[in-house]
């Protein structure tokens, strides 16, 4: 089976964000990269079904600027076969549905069989880019999923709801995203760092994969916020007994939430 | 009569989000201050209808389950007849796990993104100003929808829930759902929770974190959070460790909470964690090292051994409440 994993290139977790001077973007200066977390999930997720199937080709898929090939190079060194990047100046910006339609592209030019991704990239945290691409391909998908396999053309998938779990059966072709839980992602060992030194990663522009231009459809950003200082709250000192006697009053009477 | 909102209202075996009701009372604020309509949708029975009918919307429709398969494909095309149907300018729903869901699928068909998880909306010269959390809180953006249809979810325990002053007139509404559109089927639901309160709905969040220092003292979390009437959250050290199942993680690559009120326990205050918590009302930590950055955004602090003050705490919340 071929399976595409859909990644995408964010800035480390443990970053802090600072607003651009044009107060509508992130600066990402001096930022690190990483694959966002859930993709990571996607990833391992590829190469067990693979490992376990014995054949089959994970072909690593995303949509970013030119860096993007280097956080790449560490899903082909945790053992994906082939990587594909979609590189164009308009793709920097490109909103959800866009991004969704190059992917949706790339997977039918693939001919992929299955097709991985986190449940949402860290950051913009948009949340809708796997379910957009699921529609786009006409495929069925589940979503935000914990527990996956596929026998005889069939994809079950244990989704994480609100206060439960649901199982989903699937026909191939069929979208998944991934969520923590799913599995525990392996690191890259060191033969397999080398061995992505030689792998290639083919770079698409938007015309080769003859895609209408983008537009901006369903937003435009007015302006970026940080999230409001909170001023600093009360230490209450004492031995244990006092210190508890007293913050249940103070959450009685001051907070009110008692 | 001038476009105006769709909300679409979730009904979970008779059960109605709480979530959903607030869109709708948020729906209806936003078309009261801009001069609109709300018309709203429920895949259910009378009772459920009759009230959701209650919280705002004018017009609600009502269709039956049997109608959409109980299927989330089902409900997607459902909701794109209505939209082609009503012509809207704004189709909304609650950020809960199906709303997420469901709204990309919809939205693919008129080729528009979601503007997810949205914790603010306002009406400003005759449109929408959305505000939504960006690095799961680090930074919000501020957007405005483009063009003449845009959808929306809104986080869940963030805005207000209100009865209108008079009932949405109830009108069946017969989906034409091709069954062939129907394509994940759901073989079965489980529900884990059993009567406990969602994490993302919880008034009250208790989460633990590194300094419960073993799985075999989660359960003085759940105490707490079960004496506050809350649910039990954790840190990611906690759910790395495999102390408790991640859908109790709040943070960054967990879940985003807004309570009144969340009590950190033995939680140091990770970057990653902060961005999942820190829009609660209230924050109280209780943290052995007075050091930690935890104590920067808390409200009240006790710096000392949770394994002294917890026990204490539990007593003291079941004494109030009784």
């Amino acid at each position: 089976m071929k399976i595409g994993v859909c990644i995408k290139k964010v800035p480390d977790t443990e970053t802090r964000i600072r607003i651009a001077p044009d107060g509508r973007q992130v600066s990402l200066e001096g930022v690190s990269f990483i694959i966002s977390p859930y993709d990571e999930f996607a990833i391992e997720a590829a190469l067990q079904l693979k490992e376990k199937a014995g054949q089959g080709e994970v072909v690593v898929i995303a949509v970013g600027d030119e860096d993007t090939g280097k956080v790449m190079r560490n899903a082909l060194a945790m053992g994906a076969d082939r990587a594909v990047l979609v590189t164009d100046p308009a793709v920097v910006e490109a909103e959800p549905y866009d991004v969704a339609r190059i992917l949706a592209a790339v997977a039918r030019k693939e001919g992929v069989e299955l097709l991985l991704f986190g449940k949402q990239g860290v950051g913009q945290d948009y949340q809708q880019v796997p379910t957009l691409t699921a529609e786009l391909l006409g495929w069925p998908a589940a979503a935000v999923v914990v527990g996956l396999d596929v026998a005889g053309g069939e994809l079950t998938a244990t989704r994480e709801i609100d206060g439960g779990e649901e199982v989903d059966r699937l026909s191939l072709p069929a979208v998944v995203s991934a969520q923590k839980g799913l599995n525990t992602p392996r690191y890259a060992s060191l033969k397999g760092i080398m061995a992505a030194k030689k792998k290639t990663i083919e770079t698409h522009a938007l015309a080769a994969l003859g895609l209408a231009p983008l537009a901006q459809r369903s937003w435009e950003v007015v302006r970026l916020e940080m999230p409001p200082a909170r001023a600093a709250g009360r230490l209450i000192d004492g031995e244990p007994e006092a210190q508890v006697k007293q913050l249940v009053e103070l959450l009685h009477t001051e907070a009110k939430v008692l | 009569m001038a476009q105006g909102f769709l909300v679409y209202v979730e009904n979970r075996n008779g059960r109605i989000r709480k979530g959903s009701l607030e869109a709708l009372a948020t729906a209806r604020r936003l078309a009261d201050a801009l001069g609109r309509t709300v018309d709203a949708v429920i895949v259910g029975d009378d009772a459920a209808a009759a009230q959701a009918a209650r919280f705002g919307a004018h017009r609600l429709f009502r269709v039956a389950p049997a109608d959409v398969f109980d299927a989330r494909d089902g409900v997607v095309e459902l909701l794109a007849g209505l939209v082609r149907q009503e012509s809207p300018a704004w189709v909304v729903a609650s950020a809960t796990a199906a709303g997420k869901d469901c709204l990309p699928a919809l939205a693919a068909r008129f080729e528009r993104s979601v503007i997810q998880d949205a914790t603010e909306v306002a009406a400003e010269g005759g449109e929408l100003l959305i505000k939504r959390p960006i690095y799961a809180g680090k930074a919000f953006e501020v957007v405005k929808p483009a063009g003449a249809l845009a959808f929306l979810t809104l986080r869940p325990n963030v805005f207000p829930a209100a009865e209108a002053p008079a009932a949405a007139t109830v009108v069946d509404h017969a989906a034409a759902v091709d069954p062939a559109r129907v394509r994940t089927r759901v073989a079965e639901v489980r529900e884990t929770a059993g009567g406990k309160v969602e994490l993302t709905e919880a008034a009250i969040v208790v989460s633990g974190g590194r300094g419960i220092k073993a799985a075999e003292h989660y359960p003085l979390i759940e105490q707490l959070a079960a004496a506050f009437g809350g649910a039990a959250g954790a840190s990611r050290a906690v759910v790395d460790a495999g102390w408790v199942a991640h859908h109790h993680q709040v943070g960054q690559t967990g879940k985003t909470v807004s309570p009144t009120l969340y009590v950190a326990v033995g939680i140091s205050g990770a970057i990653q964690h902060l961005a999942g918590m820190s829009s609660s009302k209230y924050i109280v930590a209780i943290n052995k090292d007075p050091d930690a950055p935890i104590f920067k955004v808390a409200d009240y602090g006790i710096v000392g051994d949770l394994f002294q003050v917890v026990p204490l705490l539990i007593e003291a919340v079941r004494k109030l409440k009784a």
